[in-house]
């Protein structure tokens, strides 16, 4: 459900109003207007978005909460150069198997920006055409922007490549 | 046999060099070509794998994150403070720009507002710095279209921009001077006529330069026309600054979302119509001289006062309060071993770097270190546009749209 203070903005207004159950939290802080949508209705969200207010994606990172639960933030940043406008998604995703719909079909630029949350934080983004690793090396073990991944002392060591 | 060496292989590490020749059609050959990652022209170690088809390229795929080295994660093991210098070290051309959208960021988050004077200088040094970014870029664009003399040219000039950073903050590259509370130091006394010498100087030389390239035949036949691609698939695959200013879109967060009082001054959006490798150096060169107007407005209309805000228990106090007053010692001892503290929330801040748009967005968690930073990186987004300038293109032309787009390739990788 929407809060009732976003309710003057128009596009969270809008969103709602097309589609009750797509946000399910949102508010306003330090100026910046954050939504957190239905993981399943990201794909749908973001089409709408798109055609009818031209936001252009800036940005997919995650955030992980561990331990706390659910421990991922799919975070979109979005902004239209039209309206001037900036807008956060936030999706939130279970620890055990952190997987959301790619947003590729809507923004092509989508692609590099899933393949990195997806190398750092292993979250998996279905329908992804190439989800590959993208910063860290193809045999890396795990995802180093995981809070349960150490800084220091990781046992990779680069004498081991053949 | 070629099917299987595929672009992750081994042997692609190598020297670029062409291989596997697949088929023959006629009198055209397919092939695969391996260009990087350690090439001159790629501009830092990228690597595109292309598939040709005679001279014209069928496939192009960057592979990226060679530079890789985990600043955002290093970034939650520090105190604030501390990862100003790690931004510097994200872009090592535009490390002021860096510097600033993160101190912009964290201050909103601990809601704090800088004084003129640091806000004017923060002006000042971020123009100096678009400058010395696209003195860069002009001269190893040029370098690598066959025009040496500009290069030696334009890092005449930037050598004059680095003593200018030497000597305010005492760092050519790695700068760390803007800071979350303000700058680092108050510039030195003659600082301001420093830059009023190099600033009245530069007009002239950019003219020369414009000219020494303009009136090239080779290199206009080598830009013109060359590096196409449509406005909207562009904005969809999200590149921003001068390169979507080349394709006529007036967008600069300078002007549309101003930060550290740039409404203040006085300058036009520079944009070119034609959208390819010609109009974003036009649109470079024209941003160079509204630079230079904005540092002379910056210069002429500098406040006096201090450089930092009045927030103590973000700012380290000044050396002669702490041996005076028992605050600011506790203070400073708690800025010193602790770090500040910083309210939970979260922010996003964009700013226009001389690529594009610079954007920090932090989670603070309430602690003396961040919780999460993420740095959309301008590079990032317009190297993702690698594929549509190459695709259906010579490879002659590679270098030229390559050049043109302006990444750093530690802003890419992070």
């Amino acid at each position: 459900m929407l809060p009732e203070s976003l309710n003057e903005l128009p596009v969270p207004a809008a969103l709602a109003a097309w589609d009750a159950d797509a946000v399910a939290d949102g508010w306003r802080r330090l100026g910046e207007v954050t939504l957190v949508i239905a993981p399943e209705k990201i794909v749908a969200v973001s089409h709408y978005l798109k055609s009818q207010f031209k936001f252009r994606l800036n940005g997919i990172t995650g955030v992980d909460r561990y331990p706390m639960e659910p421990r991922f933030e799919v975070v979109y940043l979005l902004h239209s150069i039209d309206r001037n406008e900036r807008l956060r998604l936030k999706v939130l995703l279970g620890g055990a198997q952190p997987e959301v719909d790619s947003v590729c079909e809507v923004w092509s630029g989508a692609n590099w920006y899933e393949r990195e949350t997806f190398d750092l934080f292993g979250i998996v983004f279905r329908n992804h055409p190439d989800l590959r690793r993208i910063m860290m090396p193809d045999n890396w073990d795990g995802h180093p922007l995981r809070k349960d991944f150490p800084v220091h002392g990781h046992k990779y060591s680069y004498q081991q490549e053949g | 046999m070629a099917s299987d060496q595929g672009p992750s292989s081994v042997t692609g590490l190598l020297e670029p060099q062409a291989s596997q020749e697949q088929e023959s059609h006629g009198s055209t050959r397919r092939m695969t070509l391996n260009m990087g990652p350690q090439h001159p022209s790629t501009h830092g170690v990228l690597r595109v794998i292309l598939e040709l088809e005679g001279e014209t390229i069928t496939k192009a795929q960057p592979d990226i994150g060679f530079l890789h080295t985990g600043i955002e994660k290093q970034c939650e093991a520090l105190n604030w403070q501390q990862v100003v210098t790690l931004t510097d070290r994200v872009d090592y051309l535009s490390n002021i720009s860096n510097n600033l959208a993160y101190a912009l960021c964290v201050e909103r988050l601990l809601e704090i507002e800088v004084p003129p004077k640091a806000q004017w200088m923060r002006v000042l040094l971020a123009e100096i710095t678009r400058i010395n970014s696209h003195l860069v870029w002009l001269g190893t664009h040029a370098l690598d279209l066959g025009a040496m003399t500009v290069f030696f040219y334009c890092f005449r000039e930037r050598e004059d921009i680095l003593r200018l950073f030497e000597m305010v903050s005492g760092q050519r590259l790695m700068t760390s001077y803007v800071r979350p509370g303000g700058l680092a130091l108050q510039p030195p006394r003659n600082f301001d006529k420093a830059v009023a010498k190099f600033i009245n100087g530069v007009p002239d030389k950019i003219d020369e330069y414009e000219d020494l390239l303009k009136k090239n035949p080779i290199f206009l036949r080598r830009t013109q026309g060359v590096g196409v691609a449509p406005v909207e698939t562009m904005l969809d695959l999200g590149v921003t600054g001068p390169m979507i200013r080349a394709a006529g879109v007036p967008w600069d967060i300078r002007k549309s979302e101003p930060y550290s009082g740039y409404e203040k001054f006085d300058f036009e959006i520079a944009t070119a119509d034609s959208n390819d490798v010609y109009g974003r150096f036009l649109v470079r060169v024209e941003e160079m001289r509204q630079s230079v107007r904005i540092v002379k407005q910056a210069l002429e209309g500098m406040p006096e006062g201090p450089v930092q805000a009045d927030a103590p228990k973000v700012v380290l106090p000044e050396r002669e309060k702490m041996k005076t007053q028992m605050e600011a010692l506790i203070y400073h001892f708690k800025i010193v071993t602790e770090g500040f503290r910083v309210p939970p929330g979260e922010a996003y801040v964009p700013i226009e770097s001389p690529r594009g748009e610079i954007g920090y967005y932090i989670v603070s968690d309430g602690t003396s270190r961040p919780y999460r930073v993420f740095m959309r990186t301008p590079s990032f987004g317009n190297l993702q546009a690698l594929p549509v300038f190459f695709e259906g293109k010579l490879i002659a032309d590679t270098i030229a749209a390559l050049g043109s787009m302006d990444f750093v390739l530690g802003d890419v990788d992070r």
